[in-house]
């Protein structure tokens, strides 16, 4: 029996159409739009301003506290303006925008292909570039790495989880990474590993992936400590609680960090982020995006600048399908719907996802029949049709005695409703009002 | 861009599942034993179906429309199996006008008096039943012989009935006239309501809606184990005065409640532990009130009684929550 999470979860056709596109590299944009706050914490304090010219590679923003990180410019060329513009959130954020010219990096960076295997510096010099690098999360969660690895006091990590599950339908970024560059994931693990102090390591991989479960449980006999576990079909196997208990069996306390139980997760394309700016002096201003859906006449794998328009991939994958309704930044279970092209690729950015006019509308919403689907898929174990109910009618007080804060927005609840309720919709409202009404008891 | 793009909160999917499609599979499952109840009481059991049927989706649609101001549901099916499962829950020979109060009294106080579909406590079938009941009890109780059996009495008593009679007289079980026997029960060659009449074929329709996810096993196995276990121990302990548990599985409408009744998603609970506690208590209830209460019949008061705790024991009985407590 293939391992998976103990409770709830759904099957969403997978629709992985772009899995067997190798990644191409997309021709550089003519401008760029890079936001300043591409992670989860404080935005970084520009450092150039109108008219500097930049290389690629170089600190266009720097972090100015422990839970942010730097910004790189993706691109060489000229700053036009320091400004404000939309990012996939839909919201003006500040961000700087750069005219590209020419293809100048930073002499520093190690632009080979030649894989770099011995590691050279010791744990703390390891944190230390990966903070200066600016690498987050590139799962989607876009927490800044460092922070994840420096365990608060008296807390040891003991096992390092390397995510390579991939649950959303259609994207296929972190699957053609895994396949293309898995030797240098493995020294990303080992980097990891070493910042970290652990002697452990685990990748999970669902088993719609059996050519990369392969390919990387070979390479893992090359190493010591690492080992490869196949899991279920199932989502959402890449939430952090999620993959710690079907990897362990243990469960994350409510309201607790992984560290709890000894473990740190982190995505593939994290680890292969690290291996770059450890052992190639690159920091993060690149990644590999999906660009999919059922119109797309090409639906493709891209390695894209950070800062690169929507456009520019909608366009390299055979333009905008007629009947697009929607477009999602991210999958179709947890992405966000963006509202224009010209919203750039950030570093959360997995793919971009093209609905089709008649995918995109919500049914019609019926009373909810009390069928307990949404009790039964949950992956915390909550009662949605309840949170729903007390968030409509604003009873937070009860909301916060149900667990609503142990949602971790799957959205699970919501896609099976045969109701065709919008349950998340209400939950998120009531776990924003239930986070104030606690941020405030605090105080 | 010169067309508006769809910006609404995530999941940008959803299953295939409706309420609709799980309404209708349960009308499918109704279906064998439909059929068979027209098979046993011939075209009788077919009139007794269709004027419950319209009568229940004429009521909704009228009382949607004209008294609550509100969209008429009545394509949603749920207005469907109330009928069918209020003409499976009479006699074949039911009077016309009494059916169409026992739809009005279960589309009405049952259903849309607390709101519609997905509100109401009780199970708007078994309210219309019971308001029958009390109402007609002579015309609720005298039921139509099998066509089959070809003797030419006008009633029968069913073997529920014939069962309480006896104790009351103090007559062993062994001598009770008329009693059927087991594989007759099963066939469904007795007297009863329309639905309750085959065993066999509600548990075909039952199986059905598990593999379609329908229903869990929980309500309708707690419910039969437990009357089982009940009366197996009464049954050991005086052979004479208490009749088998196979008797008591396949006599009166206890299938029919068990798998169609009992599981009405709306009024039973959500969790499965809430679920399992609900079909024992629905089972102790009915055993009790057939060993020792007034009615010979005693499981449509117990899903009622059921119902009413219900909303309790969703309060107290909350799922397995990840990460403890
Ligand atoms: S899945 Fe929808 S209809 Fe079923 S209980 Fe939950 S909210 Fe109600
Ligand atoms: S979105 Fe929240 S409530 Fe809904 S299934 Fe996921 S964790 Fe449960």
């Amino acid at each position: 029996m293939l391992k998976t999470f103990k409770i709830g979860g759904v099957h969403p056709p997978e629709n992985k159409l772009s899995k067997d596109k190798a990644i191409e590299v997309l021709p550089l944009p003519q401008k760029v739009f890079i936001p300043v706050a591409q992670h989860i914490g404080a935005p970084a304090t520009p450092v150039v301003k109108r008219g500097d010219v930049v290389k690629v590679g170089q600190v266009i923003a720097k972090s100015r506290s422990f839970v942010s990180t730097n910004i790189h410019s993706s691109v060489s060329g000229k700053v036009t303006k320091v400004d404000f513009s939309a990012d996939s959130s839909g919201y003006p954020k500040h961000g700087i925008f750069i005219d590209v010219e020419g293809d100048e990096w930073e002499e520093t960076i190690d632009r080979t292909e030649t894989l770099v295997k011995d590691i050279t510096i010791d744990g703390p010099a390891i944190i230390q570039k990966i903070q200066d690098a600016g690498i987050v999360g590139l799962g989607g969660a876009t927490f800044p790495t460092h922070v994840k690895l420096v365990p608060p006091q008296g807390m040891k990590a003991e096992v390092l989880l390397i995510n390579g599950v991939e649950c959303e339908p259609y994207l296929t970024s972190d699957h053609r990474l895994m396949l293309e560059k898995a030797d240098e994931i493995m020294v990303g693990i080992q980097l990891l590993m070493k910042a970290m102090n652990v002697e452990k390591a685990v990748i999970g991989i669902e088993n719609n992936k059996p050519d990369a479960i392969k390919l990387l449980s070979e390479k893992c006999k090359e190493y010591k400590g690492l080992s490869v576990v196949a899991l279920k079909v199932q989502y959402p196997q890449g939430g952090e609680k999620q993959l710690i208990n079907a990897v362990t069996g243990k469960e994350v306390p409510s309201g607790a960090l992984p560290i709890a139980v000894g473990a740190v997760v982190s995505n593939v394309g994290t680890a292969f982020a690290v291996y770059e700016a450890i052992q190639k002096n690159k920091p993060l201003f690149e990644r590999v995006v999906t660009i999919t859906g059922k119109g797309v006449s090409k639906p493709a794998n891209f390695k894209v600048r950070v800062g690169t328009a929507t456009s520019e991939l909608v366009e390299a994958a055979g333009g905008l399908p007629e009947d697009t309704g929607k477009i999602i930044s991210g999958g179709p279970m947890m992405g966000r719907a963006i509202s224009s092209l010209d919203i750039p690729v950030t570093k959360g950015t997995s793919g971009i996802l093209l609905m089709q006019e008649k995918e995109s509308s919500r049914q019609e919403v019926l009373n909810c029949i009390r069928c307990s689907r949404c009790t039964n898929v949950c992956p915390m174990g909550l009662e949605p049709y309840l949170l729903m109910t007390l968030g409509e009618k604003q009873i937070f007080d009860r909301a916060e005695k149900e667990r609503v804060m142990d949602c971790i927005e799957c959205g699970s609840c919501s896609y099976t409703c045969p109701s065709s309720r919008p349950l998340l919709d209400y939950i998120r409202f009531g776990k924003g009002k239930v986070g104030q009404i606690i941020r405030s008891r605090k105080k | 861009m010169s067309k508006l793009l769809t910006v609404s909160p995530s999941p940008h999917v959803h299953s295939s599942d409706s309420t609709q499609k799980i309404m209708y599979r349960v009308v499918y499952a109704m279906i064998p034993a439909l059929i068979w109840s027209v098979f046993v009481f011939g075209l009788d059991a077919l009139r007794v179906t269709l004027i419950a049927v319209v009568a229940c989706l004429a009521f909704e649609y009228l009382i949607q429309k004209y008294l609550m101001k509100v969209k008429p549901s009545v394509t949603d099916g749920s207005a469907l199996i109330t009928g069918i499962l209020l003409a499976f829950n009479v006699p074949a020979n039911l009077p016309w006008w009494i059916i169409i109060i026992g739809a009005l009294a279960a589309m009405g106080i049952g259903k849309l008096s607390f709101g519609g579909l997905g509100n109401n406590i009780f199970n708007p079938a078994l309210v219309g039943r019971v308001f029958l009941l009390i109402s007609f009890p002579v015309q609720m109780t005298s039921w139509p012989v099998n066509k089959q059996a070809g003797i030419d009495a006008v009633t029968a008593a069913t073997p529920l009935g014939l069962l309480k009679e006896g104790v009351k007289n103090g007559t062993p079980i062994a001598d009770i006239a008329g009693l059927p026997h087991l594989n007759d029960i099963m066939l469904g060659n007795i007297g009863g309501s329309l639905g309750e009449i085959s065993a066999v074929l509600l548990v075909l329709g039952g199986i059905y809606m598990l593999w379609k996810k329908v229903i869990t096993w929980h309500i309708p196995v707690s419910i039969l184990l437990t009357v089982a276990a009940i009366s197996g121990i009464f049954w050991m302990i005086d052979p004479a005065v208490y009749v088998n548990p196979g008797y008591h599985l396949l006599t009166g409408g206890l299938m029919l409640g068990a798998v169609f009744m009992a599981t009405d998603m709306v009024t039973s609970p959500m969790t499965a532990k809430g679920q399992i506690i609900y079909g024992i208590g629905i089972g102790v209830i009915t055993i009790s009130i057939r060993m020792f209460g007034a009615y010979p019949e005693g499981i449509s008061f117990a899903i009622l009684i059921m119902n009413a705790v219900t909303p309790l024991l969703n309060y107290y009985i909350k799922p397995k929550r990840f990460g403890g407590q």
